[in-house]
This record gives structure tokens, C-alpha cells and sequence, in this order.
């Protein structure tokens, strides 16, 4: 297909050559004819060409005007005003031409008239056109489908006449004036469609009226020009382009006068009342200011700034005041046009004369104040209403108008500005939530933060020795674990290990998780025994754990020049020992109590110290609960039995693939990659 | 998801824990464990028969009250463990602090 602009262009030059090519044929025939020469051309030649130019015109206009972006209706007036003028001063330039021949030979002379008929013709063409483009984007704004196919069989009519011209012969001279009819019927029809008039506002509806007064003008004098040349040809020959019997430019020149006829009478009918409509366009406007308030950088006060201000422009209120109530009582105001002593004077005459109302929060029943204000001395105040504005169902604030009037608000200004509140009101809830969410986002990222310190309490490399290997794993459920372990080198053949599992989750349990690295990082020092530490560790987090929480742990001292593992359980799950000789599993299950458990006293009785011998291929496994208690779907705990199976499958591997089996194996069972409760696991495996 | 309920049964009050105690329902047996240490009372037994899990979190709510126990002379007695619940008391050493007994009458015969 052709773009827009190479249609406007071809249009362009088709018209006028089809204009030009009109001039030679139409003119050949006329002085043929009334030199009794022999017509070379053919009768139709002119009226084809002549249906090809309107046709050209009409593409021209259609793409230049119809597809144009802008809808502004004064500015679609103004196209038609401007193309009228240019079309008036070129005929009014004709018209000079023949009066200053005067009554010469060449003036009297119907060959000259001919061509400055058709000129003008061009011309009025050009102008129907445009401004029937022009009346069909006005009347086709807000289309229904009914209307848009009215709209369609007029156009396909007007066109279809294009062709009907090119006939002749008595039928169709007996048609034409019914096809006349039914494009003015159907014009007048289209003509109701008028909808575009309320939208404009009193300045350009006054603009809008002088530029349709201008075009009926213009319409007039063409119509009388074109009706002196024709008349004035048609006195010496018949054969030439007379526009009274076209069907297309008849209808045309009818529909624009009707309707540019109607525009103006309801135009200058609906000028007393735009101010209305202008009115409900402000209140719509400022309903939006008010709901779109929160979403730049504005702040609750501006809300009510708004609010103060729409409200007033929108009832033409004399004075008016937002009393925001604090939290302890006290107030604060904004005011328009009113003093904070003369509310608080008005305030207190009310409460004086113990009237409920929505002033003092008492019941929203009393919105219309007015009658009372007629018992207050120095005030000219003489009608007022209050309406309060509630966020999340608490009244924050109340909102008054006052007008000097008596009886100066009616329902619709009632209604509206109660509007206006509760959007307030909506406003400010929804601007404390987005504060919230920012607050909340806020939060995630400290969070992030504490990740981040966190995991940096687990250590990034363990201690290694030449007798045997160590890996860990530890994943959290929550941001931040409850979940410790550490290596430390006591000396040259000893060394501790810990796992430690702070009660509950979260936040709380990842504070004590730091301070169990603070304890074992500085008792471990010590060389002590494995139940003297847990004893000495269990005096310090007595110290510092909250009421509910409680840590478990496990620590070992593995000593490779005994191969010996010393080591105590303070409520922690029971250590998994693979002895690699014998094939056999156990879970040590000594005695022991949870740290923090006893802050006083005894502690030491609750705990049972052992020790095993090692080999060569032996196995430690530690781990916290939250493994043997992870649960699938069907509620099953993955539990001791899965854990020693799946070490079992993998104790000839290395540490590190004995994890990955563990692991592996416990998402499988799960089934799901969130995970309940913090996952740790040390695996020690013996050279 | 937990129930707790306190019945007067003679001299004793009867506390029946019913469902899984976790970290959010932990609250919920603190405040019920709580009240019945604020009513007065002095012998509790406490069935856990109903109780299908228990969490560190929920733990940590009865050793949080073992020294309230002693200070305000209170004999408690658990019984009715299942046998997932009991294991969790006492690899964290709680039977060593608490009584826990099979049955009612054995705890009974504990206050």
C-alpha cells in the first residue's frame, strides 16, 4: 500500500492535471460550440475529468485533515476558516480581474468567462471538500457503529454521484433531484450529531461560532458566484460544466450550510451553560489530583493542602480549614481565607450551644452547620459544613467550608466534597502504605546485611590436619541460621571441633550463634576438657540468652598422637560414628542438657563426658536436627536411619562426596528446595 | 497448630497439649503454661498423649518455667509421650529435669 504522504502527493498532482486537462476539453467544446466548429472532443471528456479532480481533491483532504493526530475542534474550525479565505481572496482576485476589463470585448467573451467559472469551480470544490472532512471529524466524534455506517452510505453516496454524472439521458435527469433528496436527508440526518460541543469551554465555543459564521459566509458567496458565472454562461451555450445539475456538488454545498447552520444555533445555545460543564470538568480534574497526590514525591500535608484547595474552588466556598487531630489532642490547621482564632471561636460556640456534630468528632450527622452560625456575633459567615476525612476507619481530620450566604451549599456540592474527603482519606492511607512498603523493603536489605555479617561468623576454611579430613555444609532457612561450627587448633596433635544449634530461627537465633563463636573461639584456647567447657560455656550464655532459648552443641578434641576422640553432648543430636574395621554404626547417646537450660547451679551433674578410639577409615558425622527432622509431603521425618543409610552407601569416598550424597539425598527426600529449619552437617573421616 | 487445655481433676489441674507446637504456636503453650503457674495451683500433669511434634522453639517454653517450678514449689509430671516427642526431650536432657512418665497413674503417683 501507498504510505499517507505518497497518496497526498499523487492526489496533488492528479487534480491538477485532471483540473488543467479540464480547462483545454471544457473549453474547446464551448468555443466550438458557439463558433459552429466541429467538437473534436468528446461531451464526457470534461465530465470525467471533472469527477476525476473532486475525486483527487477528496483522497488530498481525506489524508491531509481526517488523518491528522490533533482533535482540536477550533483547530479543525480554523483549517476550514483559512482554506475559505484563500479560496475568497483568489476568486475576489477573478472578480478584479473582470471589473477592470469592464464591459471589453474579452469580458462579454464566453470562452474567458468559462475559464474563470471553472477556476473558481476548482476552488469551491476544494473548499466543500475540506470542510466536509472537517464536519465529518467533528460528527463522528464519539461514533457509535450505527453512526459510523449512516456515515459510510452518505460518503459511498456522495462518491457513487461522481459516476452518476457521467450519464446522461432522460432517466437519469428525472433521478437526480431524488438523489438529491436522499444525500440531504441523509445529511440532515448526520447533521443531529453534535457531540462535540460540550467539550469545548465558553472562550472557544465563542471562537468556534465566528469561524462557522465566517464559513457560512464564505458558502454564500461562493454558491453566488458560481450561480452569476453559470447563469451568465449559460445564456450563450448549454455545454459547459454546470454545477446546478451536480448531484455531488449540490448535496455538498446542503449538508456543510445545514450543518454548519445547526453547529452554530447549538453552540450559541450551549454558551450559558459550559460554565457547568467546565465545573464538573475542575471537580474531575481535581478528584484526580487528589488520588494521583501520593504517587510523586508529595507528603500527607500536601493531601490536605489539595484537598483545602479543590474543595474551595469546587463550591466557590468563602473560607474554609483542615483541623488535623493529633495524637494527644492537640490540632493542627490549615486554613483558607480564615484566621485560627476565628475557628476556634466558632469551635467553641458550638460546643457552647452543645451542638453534635462532626466538629468535635461527636456523629457525622450534622454536616450542614449553617443554622447554627446565625447565633454567633462578629462573624459573617451564614452557611457552613463539615466533613471528616478517615483513614483506615479513624477520623484523622475534618474538613469546613464556609460561605457568607445563607443556604450557600446544595446536595451536589455536599456530595462532591464528601467525595473529595474520602479520596483524601484514601489518599493518605495509601501514601502511609507505600511508606510502609519502603520501610519493609528497607528492612529486607538490613536483613541482607546481617546474611552477609553472618555468614562470615562460619569459617571460610577449616583447620587441616595430616590424619584425617573434615567438610562442612550449613544452609539457612531463614535469612540469617541458628546454626555453628568451627575447627581450632589446640596444638600440634589436638584439635577442637564444634557444632552448635541455637533454639528457634531467624534473627534472634543468629544473634546467639555469635555469641557461641564468641565463646568457643576463646574457651577452646584454654585446653580444656571437653565437659569443663561445656560446663564454663554454659555459665557464660546463661548470662546473655533470652528466657526461651537454649543452644545444643557438641565438642571434640580429637587427639591423633592417642587416636583418641575425647568429647561431650550438651543436648545435641546424637554423633554418628562409622567404624570402618568392624562395619559397624552407633549413635552416641551419653547424657547430656541443652546450654542455657540451667543457669544456676548443678549444671555439671546433667553431663557425661565419653571417648572412643579411632582408625584409619573411620567416620564422624555431626549434624544438627534441623536434618533428621526435615519432612516430606507425606509429613515423614527424613530421621537417623535415612541419615546412617546414606552415609553408609558412600564410606569409601572422600568427605567432601560424602557430604554431597547427604545432601543430595535430603533435597530428594524433601522434595522441595525451601527448606524448614537450618541444615548443618561436619563430616570428619580418619586417613 | 496447638490446643492446650486446663481441667481441674482433685488436687491436681490436668494440662492436655493437643496438635504440634512450633516456633509461632510456641506462644500460645507459654501463655497457657504461664496461666497455670499464675492460678495458684501447685500439682500439674501434663498430657502430652495428643501432642504430635515439638520444636526447639516449643522447648524452650517448658525449660524457660523449670525454675519457676522450683521457686513456686511445683510438682509437674509429664506423661503420654509419643515416642518422637520423647526422644526430643531427651537427647536435649529434659528428662532429666523434668519427670516424664508412661502413663497418668505413674505420673500421678510422682506429685
Amino acid at each position: 500500500m501507498l504510505s499517507a504522504k505518497a497518496i497526498i502527493r499523487l492526489s496533488t498532482l492528479v487534480s491538477i492535471l485532471a483540473w488543467v486537462a479540464l480547462v483545454f476539453t471544457d473549453l474547446s467544446i464551448v468555443f466550438s460550440s458557439t463558433s459552429s466548429i466541429n467538437q473534436s472532443v468528446g461531451e464526457e471528456i470534461p465530465k470525467i475529468l471533472l469527477s476525476v479532480f473532486t475525486f483527487a481533491i477528496f483522497l488530498y483532504f481525506k489524508f491531509k485533515i481526517e488523518k491528522a493526530e490533533s482533535i482540536n475542534f477550533v483547530d479543525l474550525l480554523w483549517k476550514v476558516f483559512v482554506t475559505g479565505l484563500v479560496v475568497t481572496i483568489i476568486s475576489l482576485f477573478f472578480r478584479l480581474i473582470l471589473n477592470l476589463l469592464g464591459s471589453t470585448k474579452l469580458a462579454e467573451n464566453v470562452v474567458f468567462l468559462d475559464f474563470l467559472y471553472l477556476a473558481n469551480l476548482g476552488l469551491v470544490i476544494s473548499f466543500l471538500v475540506s470542510t466536509f472532512i472537517v464536519w465529518k471529524r467533528l460528527i463522528l466524534y464519539q461514533k457509535s457503529k450505527f453512526l459510523l455506517t449512516t456515515w459510510k452510505v452518505f460518503e459511498y453516496g456522495l462518491l457513487a454521484s461522481l459516476i452518476y454524472s457521467l450519464f446522461d439521458g432522460p432517466a437519469v435527469v428525472w433521478f437526480r433531484e431524488y438523489f438529491i433528496a436522499i444525500l440531504i436527508l441523509l445529511g440532515l440526518f448526520l447533521s443531529a450529531n453534535m457531540k462535540w460541543v460540550a467539550y469545548l469551554n465558553f472562550k472557544q465555543k465563542w471562537k468556534s461560532i465566528l469561524l462557522i459564521a465566517l464559513a457560512m459566509f464564505y458558502l454564500g458567496y461562493f454558491s453566488f458566484t458560481l450561480a452569476g458565472f453559470a447563469g451568465d454562461i449559460s445564456e450563450t451555450t448549454t455545454l459547459f460544466q454546470d454545477f446546478r445539475d451536480s448531484v455531488f456538488i449540490i448535496s455538498m454545498i446542503s449538508f456543510i450550510a445545514v450543518y454548519a447552520l445547526f453547529s452554530l444555533l447549538v453552540i450559541l445555545f450551549n454558551l450559558p451553560t459550559s460554565s457547568v460543564f467546565e465545573q464538573k470538568l475542575e471537580e474531575v480534574l481535581n478528584f484526580q489530583r487528589l488520588s494521583q497526590s501520593v504517587q510523586t514525591e508529595q507528603n500527607e500535608e500536601r493531601v490536605y493542602d489539595i484537598l483545602l484547595e479543590s474543595s474551595v474552588s469546587t463550591v466557590l466556598a468563602d473560607a474554609a480549614w483542615i483541623e488535623l487531630h493529633g495524637p494527644n489532642g492537640q490540632s493542627t490547621y490549615f486554613t483558607h481565607n480564615i484566621e485560627e482564632d476565628a475557628i476556634i471561636k466558632i469551635k467553641e460556640h458550638f460546643l457552647d450551644n452543645n451542638i453534635k456534630g462532626i466538629l468535635d468528632k461527636g456523629s457525622d450527622k450534622t454536616k450542614n452547620l449553617g443554622k447554627f452560625l446565625s447565633t454567633l456575633k462578629g462573624t459573617s459567615y451564614r452557611s457552613m459544613i463539615a466533613f471528616p476525612v478517615h483513614v483506615k476507619g479513624k477520623q484523622e481530620a475534618t474538613l469546613a467550608l464556609l460561605k457568607d450566604v445563607s443556604d450557600g451549599f446544595n446536595k451536589e456540592n455536599a456530595n462532591i466534597i464528601d467525595a473529595f474527603s474520602n479520596q483524601a482519606g484514601i489518599s493518605i492511607e495509601n501514601f502511609r502504605l507505600l511508606s510502609e512498603a519502603i520501610q519493609n523493603e528497607r528492612y529486607k536489605e538490613e536483613l541482607k546485611i546481617a546474611k552477609k555479617v553472618q555468614s562470615s561468623l562460619l569459617p571460610q576454611t577449616l583447620e587441616s590436619s595430616d590424619y584425617f579430613d573434615v567438610a562442612a555444609f550449613s544452609e539457612a532457612a531463614d535469612e540469617v541460621g541458628g546454626d555453628y561450627y568451627d575447627t581450632l587448633k589446640i596444638d600440634d596433635d589436638r584439635m577442637a571441633i564444634i557444632i552448635s544449634d541455637v533454639s528457634g530461627k531467624g534473627t534472634s537465633a543468629a544473634f546467639h550463634m555469635s555469641q557461641m563463636k564468641g565463646v568457643f573461639q576463646s574457651l577452646a584456647q584454654l585446653d580444656l576438657e571437653p565437659k569443663d567447657f561445656l560446663v564454663k560455656a554454659n555459665t557464660a550464655l546463661s548470662k546473655c540468652l533470652d528466657k526461651t532459648s537454649f543452644i545444643t552443641t557438641s565438642y571434640f578434641i580429637i587427639d591423633t598422637k592417642k587416636q583418641c576422640v575425647d568429647f561431650a553432648r550438651a543436648g545435641h543430636c546424637p554423633t554418628l560414628f562409622f567404624n570402618a574395621k568392624e562395619k559397624e554404626w552407633q549413635f552416641f547417646q551419653n547424657k547430656g542438657l541443652g546450654l542455657g537450660i540451667l543457669r544456676s547451679g548443678d549444671f555439671a551433674n546433667f553431663i557425661q563426658p565419653n571417648s572412643f578410639k579411632y582408625k584409619s577409615g573411620d567416620i564422624i558425622v555431626l549434624y544438627t536436627d534441623g536434618i533428621t527432622e526435615a519432612k516430606n509431603f507425606k509429613n515423614d521425618e527424613y530421621g537417623y536411619e535415612r541419615l546412617q543409610e546414606a552415609v553408609s552407601r558412600s564410606v569409601d569416598a572422600s568427605v567432601i562426596d560424602i557430604q554431597e550424597l547427604i545432601i543430595k539425598d535430603l533435597y530428594d527426600f524433601t522434595g522441595s528446595p525451601i527448606i524448614d529449619d537450618d541444615y548443618t552437617t561436619l563430616i570428619v573421616k580418619f586417613k | 497448630m496447638v490446643d492446650v487445655k486446663r481441667i481441674q481433676e482433685g488436687s491436681y489441674d490436668l494440662i492436655s497439649i493437643i496438635g504440634e507446637v512450633d516456633a509461632s504456636s510456641s506462644i500460645e503453650l507459654d501463655n497457657a503454661m504461664s496461666e497455670a503457674i499464675n492460678s495458684g495451683r501447685k500439682e500439674f500433669l501434663v498430657d502430652c498423649s495428643a501432642l504430635e511434634y515439638i520444636s526447639s522453639a516449643g522447648l524452650g517454653v517448658f525449660m524457660s518455667y523449670i525454675e519457676e517450678f522450683k521457686r513456686h514449689e511445683i510438682s509437674i509430671a509429664f506423661f503420654g509421650l509419643n515416642e518422637k516427642v520423647a526422644n526430643v526431650f531427651e537427647i536435649l536432657g529434659l528428662d532429666q529435669l523434668l519427670t516424664i512418665k508412661d502413663s497418668k497413674e505413674e505420673a500421678q503417683s510422682t506429685l
